[in-house]
């Protein structure tokens, strides 16, 4: 094995690492941990589970030992804490959910346990997955570890925090509206939004049904791809989950393309431009990154080509009106009544209610609730859900007509690079407009990647986003792979103080 | 239209929120300022759009998947209510429920 | 429908019926629907609502759905969509109840029924698939309510009528009707001690002619006495309302069988805004034709079929008809007695007459009568070859009902002949004995006789009754009358 600092190597070379015996899952998960340990001020982290870790480490050298395999024997991982676990607490980020504990272990949380993986612990979120800075916590913000006076993004900041820090090689995250793709972008690290249904939603707590995808967040495709392979396959405790045979994503990321050679890998593969995607308020850095990764694109072998997704704008109004809609609904349980946070004073039923929810919801929290709860009341409904529903399959169609003239679709992730912590964060029209590039892929339910693409203003990372078809992991993976292959923006660090 | 304070206390009732003076002022001018960018929404022609309520069926028809009925669930009455509030006999207990 | 007005108002009533479905495992979990468990130990992670936790449909919940829309002659909709229901209450672990709202299952339809001799019809706007809350439990828990959700995501088809009827007891008569076809085919238990089957009743009261006046619905109603008497004492209370010059209100109002009374509920009406959205976990519910189609094959004779049957091949009056399908028992019942006795009309009148007063005396079924079919198409035979006349009959049927149903080795008409026997219940088919005892009657009612010639009419009755008397019994009128005429010439 290379002698790279084991935090510095990611899932694949790990796993080739503890198959080749070169290193113990033990000494690996020791090593995070002290290294989680000396950076706990970036608040990416809720609960560390050091006993717990080391107990599966050695699990999983012993199993080793006894010549056992699985894809992710022994690597460390983590996840966000908007999966419920039976080892470990669960909250959401939310107050509403202080020491809750869950009977069961999420889908994903169980099969990439079943895979093999060591998870270190629970990582800090938006509340209820509802933010684009991390800054909707109960439980503090988590900073840009490229800088600390930065927001990581959201909703899965504290997995692109924890992953970019090098405290841990890949984390699970959920995207409704962005929330794999911006922080990933933000943090300079890979993560895709896989095609809603390819992961089950089971045992994820739900923010808006129709849009939640959880999917993994790392340093390198190949590494999304490993992950991603065990998450996903259908669930049939998810009446969403598409019926398909288990995929192997590296498998796919790795099939060379029909023409194509070792010095055009992605020969004749049509890349789609949204002008859309191009305006005049994007800032220049980010632009500037995205049009150098585009042309490294090229040089690869893709060809580029002009599409339009005409009600790019659109969709954040039709988002802000189904998104907070569904979570409105799916808020309700939390009453105080069988789990949760339930007011210490009340006078009767009604005010229970009301006073626990009062203190158990943050006031994004409260806001999507009183946005979806006006739209879908009565003489509203037509109006605001039902008109955003019809959009809505406009935007997928739109899509559908792109994907007519192109394979994948490549623009910004975010209009600009990570903001400073507090800037936003007292007007939320502001944070929810910044999500205009990727609230289309949620929406029509399309796969979606953000892959560091350089650099931007004070040195902060700009995101690549790529958005393939229906179920198209596959060749999403496979030209960011291709990219890696050909740049090392995926390798830069942050220093760390 | 923008809403009124009587909206925000009418929404806030219907969801069993409990908002302070000062939350229900600011949560009005947040709503509006929303609002004010939801309104070109309307604009837009959508009849004979058929409403997209699950992502997949833009592209192909998608079914209700069904069970069959078969008992798969077992008591696990102590391990549901470890993180209940307030259980006795194993029962959730609330505030006095009037009918 | 003609109006039989009550103090001048026509009554307009219309029904919310909730049938538990009959499934093993609830509707979107796989948690027990038994009855009677120990609180909260059949509520599981999706029943509870917990975090995380997704629904998925019970296939045996839509089959049952299905079974039902085919009975009614209703359209059983090819795609249907489940609608989040969103409101706060402790025993909704959600915070919405999922159902059905704009395109429900089953959509239209039809049950008929009797009310009296006169046949009614209720057209049915729809029925569809939704959950079940939990039960709050307000014996005190110190001041507290108790929620058990062991009920919660119980099955239930809601039926909803058209407001076609116009009396509490149509209401009743209907609410019988509908809980014996579901019974019937098997998708509900229709217990209603256990709210297996519950009704909500919409009732509104108008002068004749005038527009649909305000509706007030009596909810949970378990059972038909309920229902009919929750009914009437609401009509009353509309009605004085409005004579007062008061105004009906739109209320939902519970019925106190103690007090017999109906009262607002206390939790006010705040305008329910349910905010009914398409449920965004569970797709549209498809049903393949050839599956509707699979359902229609496996299903029973029903009610209506056989009623019209028995009025086919055994001539019963429509009305005896309906009676004899009440239920499926009933039905095998009487078809086993009219075919082994070949006397269909008797044996209708003797299951609707004798053996329906002691049923219904003991609060028994007609599966459980001591008297099989087998045994009383015996006794039918008896009386229509003379052996016995009817009264003789009864007495042979009470000391049937009292033995309790015979060891299996006893020959019904053995048996049946063996009670005749030992009670001297034979009817006198010796003609000189009963000339005999005539020419006594004759000669010792000679006042009668007087009165006979002079054209009383009575009295040749009178003198009938001698006969038998004298026979103690065991005379045959009808021969008995004969003799007579012929001596009186």
């Amino acid at each position: 094995m290379s002698a790279t600092p084991l935090h510095e190597q990611g899932v694949a070379d790990l796993a080739r690492g503890l198959a080749a015996g070169a290193l113990s899952s033990v000494e690996l998960t020791q090593h995070l941990l002290a290294r989680v340990a000396a950076h706990r001020g970036l608040g990416a982290w809720l609960c560390v589970d050091e006993d717990g870790a080391l107990a599966q480490a050695a699990e999983a050298d012993r199993r080793r030992a006894a010549g056992e395999t699985a894809p992710l024997l022994g690597v460390p991982i983590a996840h966000k804490d908007i999966f419920v676990t039976r080892a470990l607490p669960t909250t959401a980020g939310s107050r509403m959910l202080e020491g809750y504990r869950s009977p069961f272990d999420a889908t994903v949380v169980q099969r990439l346990a079943e895979a093999g993986a060591v998870t270190l612990g629970k990582l800090n979120c938006d509340e209820f997955a509802m933010g684009s800075a991390n800054e909707n916590s109960a439980y503090g913000v988590v900073r840009n570890p490229w800088d600390t006076g930065r927001v990581p993004g959201g909703s899965s900041g504290g997995s692109a925090a924890a992953v970019a820090a090098r405290l841990v090689p890949a984390a699970t995250g959920t995207d409704t509206g962005g929330s794999i793709r911006q922080p990933a972008s933000f943090c300079g690290i890979t993560g895709i939004k896989p095609t809603y249904g390819v992961c089950s939603r089971y045992g994820m707590i739900a923010f808006a049904s129709s849009l939640d995808q959880a999917g993994p967040m790392a340093r390198s495709a190949e590494d999304c791809a490993l992950l991603l392979s065990a998450m996903s396959g259908f669930d049939e405790r998810d009446a969403t989950s598409a019926e398909r045979p288990p995929q192997d994503y590296v498998a796919a990321m790795r099939r060379g393309r029909d023409g194509a050679d070792a010095a055009r890998p992605l020969a004749g593969l049509r890349i789609g431009l949204p002008r859309e995607f191009f305006p005049q308020a994007l800032s220049a850095d980010v632009d500037g990154a995205v049009r150098a990764a585009l042309a490294e694109l090229e040089k690869l072998g893709a060809v580029l080509v002009d599409v339009s997704l005409p009600r790019t704008e659109l969709s954040i109004p039709v988002y802000y009106i189904i998104a907070p809609a569904e979570a409105s609904s799916n808020l309700s349980r939390y009453d105080g009544v069988r789990y949760g946070h339930r007011a210490e004073r009340y006078a009767d039923l009604l005010d229970m209610y009301k006073k626990s929810r009062a203190e158990g919801f943050g006031a994004e929290v409260k806001r999507r609730i009183m946005i979806g709860t006006y739209v879908l009341s009565h003489g509203y409904y037509d109006a605001y859900y039902l008109q955003a529903q019809k959009l809505r399959r406009m935007i997928a169609d739109d899509f559908q007509a792109c994907f007519a003239h192109c394979d994948l679709i490549a623009g910004p992730v975010t209009p600009t690079v990570a903001w400073a912590l507090g800037d936003k964060a007292d007007d939320p029209v502001k944070n929810y407009l910044a999500d205009i590039f990727t609230l289309p892929a949620s929406l029509a339910g399309l796969p979606g990647m953000s892959l560091p693409a350089g650099f931007g203003e004070h040195g902060l990372p700009v995101g690549l986003q790529l958005i393939g078809n229906y179920f198209d992991e596959g060749r999403l993976l496979h030209a960011a792979h291709a990219f890696q292959q050909a740049t090392d923006w995926h390798r830069r660090a942050p220093a760390l103080a | 239209m923008p809403l009124s304070p009587t909206d925000v206390s009418r929404i806030a009732h219907l969801a069993r929120l409990e908002l302070q003076d000062h939350e229900q002022a600011s949560m009005l001018v947040q709503l509006n300022g929303f609002f004010s960018i939801v309104e070109q929404m309307g604009a837009v022609d959508t009849r004979g759009v058929a409403p997209l309520y699950t992502p997949l069926s833009a592209v192909a028809e998608v079914a209700l998947r069904l069970r069959d009925d078969i008992v798969t669930e077992r008591n696990e009455r102590e391990a549901n209510q470890r993180s209940a509030p307030a259980v006795e006999d194993g029962l959730f207990l609330v505030p006095k429920v009037i009918e | 429908m003609s109006a039989t007005l009550i103090r001048g108002y026509e009554v307009v009533i219309g029904l919310e019926t909730h049938a538990q479905l009959s499934t093993d495992s609830k509707i979107f979990s796989g948690s027990s629907t038994r009855f009677g468990a120990e609180p909260n130990t059949q509520a599981s992670p999706v029943d509870l609502a917990l975090p995380g936790t997704l629904p998925v449909m019970n296939r045996g919940a839509v089959e049952r759905a299905i079974r039902f829309g085919l009975a009614v002659g209703a359209k059983v909709a090819t795609q249907s969509i489940f609608a989040r229901k969103n409101y706060f209450y402790p025993d909704l672990p959600k915070g919405y109840q999922i159902s059905q709202y704009e395109t429900p299952v089953v959509q239209g339809g039809s049950v008929t029924f009797f009310v009296g001799e006169r046949e009614h019809r209720v057209n049915l706007t729809r029925a569809h698939l939704e959950e079940d809350a939990g039960k709050s439990l307000h014996e005190d828990y110190a001041g507290q309510t108790g929620i058990d959700l062991n009920r919660a995501g119980t099955p239930l088809l809601e039926i909803v009528s058209e407001p076609d009827m116009r009396s509490s007891a149509e209401a009743a008569e209907y609410a019988r009707a509908l809980h014996a076809l579901v019974v019937w085919l098997g998708i509900c238990d229709g217990n209603m001690q256990e709210g297996s089957f519950r009704c909500d009743a919409n009732v509104s009261v108008r002068r004749p002619g005038a527009p649909f006046g305000t509706r007030r619905e009596i909810k949970n109603l378990n059972s038909f006495k309920f229902l009919q008497q929750a009914i009437d004492y609401e009509i009353q209370w509309q009605i004085d309302l409005i004579e007062d010059g008061g105004e009906v209100q739109q209320a939902t109002v519970l019925f106190n069988p103690d007090t017999g009374e109906t009262r607002a509920m206390r939790t006010k009406e705040e305008a329910h805004d349910y905010r009914y959205f398409p449920d965004p976990d569970l797709p549209p519910l498809v049903i393949a034709p050839t599956w509707i189609e699979a359902v229609r094959a496996e299903m029973p004779e029903l009610p209506r079929a056989m009623a019209e049957r028995f009025q086919r091949e055994h001539g019963l009056p429509a009305y005896d008809a309906a009676m004899m399908t009440q239920s499926k028992a009933m039905g095998r019942y009487f078809e086993a007695a009219a075919r082994a006795c070949g006397a269909p009309k008797p044996v209708a009148n003797w299951l609707m007459g004798e053996v329906s007063k002691r049923l219904n005396a003991e609060a028994r079924t007609i599966e459980d009568s001591p008297v099989d079919a087998a045994t009383l198409a015996a006794l039918i035979g008896r009386i229509a070859d003379g052996t016995v006349s009817n009264n003789a009959a009864r007495q042979v049927f009470d000391a049937l009902w009292a033995a309790g149903m015979p060891a299996a080795a006893a020959e019904p008409l053995a048996q049946v002949d063996a009670l005749i026997e030992a009670k001297g219940l034979r009817q006198m088919n010796d003609s000189g004995e009963l000339e005999r005892i005539v020419d006594e009657v004759l000669a010792a009612q000679a006042k009668s006789v007087e009165e006979y010639r002079a054209g009383k009419d009575k009295a040749f009755n009178a003198l009938v009754g001698q006969v038998m008397k004298a026979s103690k019994g065991k005379a045959n009128p009808a021969q008995a009358s004969e003799l007579l005429k012929k001596k009186l010439g």
